[in-house]
């Protein structure tokens, strides 16, 4: 992959080899130096021994037509974009309503601790509801989509103040111009005709809570007396999947370092009929048993490796599934603009707590020297938010070299904050895991276009 | 070309002039709320 221009080659041996060399000369190359005879002389003595003499000069002038062609070697021309970046004008877009801090689930990994997020149990009230979505109205600028998503603890909890609020949303939206697209992330056990029903008319997507086999699932997601959820949230699932014609919706689970063979959860996913999955890795202290580990990375890579190679059959048999971090979009994705400035919290994307306090994103929730204003007053913390917009890939040293930097973005603030003390560092572990799903994406890619 | 073949039908800095509308999905909102990629996401120009 070259960086800069997000080309993709598939190459052989030869041309592998010289690109290599070439790489390592630490020169910049243009198609005119390329040309410049010594180049290939040097080539050719470096793989006498290897490659004929026609070989290498005819790989030799594949790089040079892909470098003409600025799809190779290509250099770093948006750095002096970032000042820009880091000073634009941002509009909020998207809220993370917390509409429940409140569970029905006692989920042993949970981050937000049984929905509570280190605070009381509250339910959002419409009140509350309502000038949350002023103010994402009043705050969005131009911005025509606006997105909502309904989160907890789980938001079936407070489910008439969802129905509310979406009927607010749709009145107010026709009044100033917007549209509002509405989701909703849950755990199923309060999933029945109505809310089926509601949901399909009005989620743009649903994001539904599941770990993947029985026994993984009901170890970490039992409910409160602790019994697992398995059985009862499994067919209600996937009567909403169905429903949905098997789109726009994602199955969501977590794996821990008890089920480092998520591949299997995955395949479970997948034999349950669900057809568009995400497995997510847990994130937790080092003290946590559930945690994954640095010495876990080689299993997880592995992993990741066995499930790409599986997607690649089952796409071939005709019963393929999305997985959401092998999705990659190689004739474009999203524009550079987004590439540099990441996933928007803080600044375009807000979490709304019960009572209306504005935090970065759901993950900062409960961390008080996070809270950066409240719907009646609005953001009174600029700061935190101006602190958000300066992080990117080039204000991170590890992001600098990493050829998978415009696919995450920096990665998530969040967890470098909850490992580092700082949101402008990066997960460790994470990055690890990033750069191997965006390779395998990749070579999903890849082995499909031999066909 | 006999020893490359390239994956992609445009590349990332053909869309750099007309980017930056804002009009995307913020990056883990409603998939996955936990790993930022935003590799993944759709650009809404193109749909």
């Amino acid at each position: 992959m070259d960086v800069y221009s997000g080309a993709v080659h598939v190459v052989d041996d030869v041309c592998y080899d010289v690109i290599a060399c070439l790489n390592e000369r630490e020169e910049e190359h243009t198609a005119d130096t390329l040309k410049e005879p010594s180049v290939l002389v040097d080539l050719r003595k470096g793989f006498e021994q290897r490659y004929k003499e026609d070989e290498i000069k005819d790989a030799l002038s594949d790089v040079i037509e892909l470098t003409e062609a600025g799809q190779l070697f290509v250099k770093d021309t948006y750095e002096c974009m970032i000042e820009e970046v880091k000073k634009r004008k941002t509009v909020v877009k998207a809220l993370c309503l917390h509409i429940a801090h409140d569970c029905n689930l006692a989920c042993k990994y949970c981050f937000a601790e049984e929905g509570e997020y280190h605070g009381r149990r509250a339910l959002m009230s419409y009140e509350v509801g309502k000038k949350a979505l002023d103010f994402l109205i009043a705050h969005s600028g131009n911005r025509h989509n606006l997105e909502v998503d309904f989160f907890g603890g789980e938001p079936l909890m407070n489910w008439q103040v969802v129905k509310d609020l979406v009927a607010y949303g749709r009145e107010q939206e026709k009044i100033h111009n917007k549209h509002f697209r509405f989701t909703v992330t849950t755990n199923g056990v309060l999933l029945n005709d109505e809310v089926q029903e509601f949901v399909n008319k009005e989620m743009d997507n649903v994001v539904l809570s599941l770990d993947g086999r029985k026994e993984i699932n009901d170890l970490m997601r039992p409910f409160r007396n602790g019994k697992g959820s398995y059985d009862l949230i499994v067919p209600k699932f996937q009567k909403l999947a169905d429903s949905r014609n098997q789109e726009r919706y994602y199955i969501r689970g977590t794996f821990t370092r008890n089920n480092l063979d998520f591949s299997q959860d995955i395949l479970h996913f997948a034999d349950l009929g669900f057809k568009q999955m995400s497995i997510e890795p847990v994130v937790g202290d080092e003290s946590d048993p559930y945690a994954i580990r640095e010495e876990d990375i080689p299993a997880i890579k592995e992993e990741y490796d066995k499930l790409a190679k599986i997607m690649i059959e089952r796409e071939k048999e005709g019963k393929g599934f999305n997985f959401f971090h092998f999705m990659i979009d190689l004739d474009g994705g999203p524009c550079v603009a987004k590439r540099l400035s990441g996933c928007g919290s803080g600044t375009e994307y807000l979490a709304v707590t019960p009572w209306g306090d504005l935090y970065p994103c759901h993950q900062f929730v409960g961390q008080e020297e996070f809270l950066m204003g409240n719907v009646d007053e609005g953001i009174v913390k600029p700061e935190i938010a101006d602190d958000f917009r300066s992080c990117n890939v080039y204000s991170k040293d590890k992001c600098r070299d990493c050829f998978a930097k415009f696919y995450c973005s920096g990665g998530c603030m969040a967890n470098s904050y909850n490992f580092h003390g700082t949101i402008h560092d990066t997960y460790d572990i994470g990055c690890e895991m990033q750069r191997k799903r965006v390779e395998c994406a990749i070579m999903i890619k890849a082995a499909l276009a031999e066909e | 070309m006999k020893h490359v073949k390239t994956l992609n039908t445009q590349t990332m800095n053909n869309n750099m002039k007309k980017s930056g509308c804002g009009e995307c999905q913020t990056s883990c909102q409603s998939a996955c709320k936990t790993s930022c990629t935003v590799g993944n996401q759709t650009c809404e120009q193109k749909k």
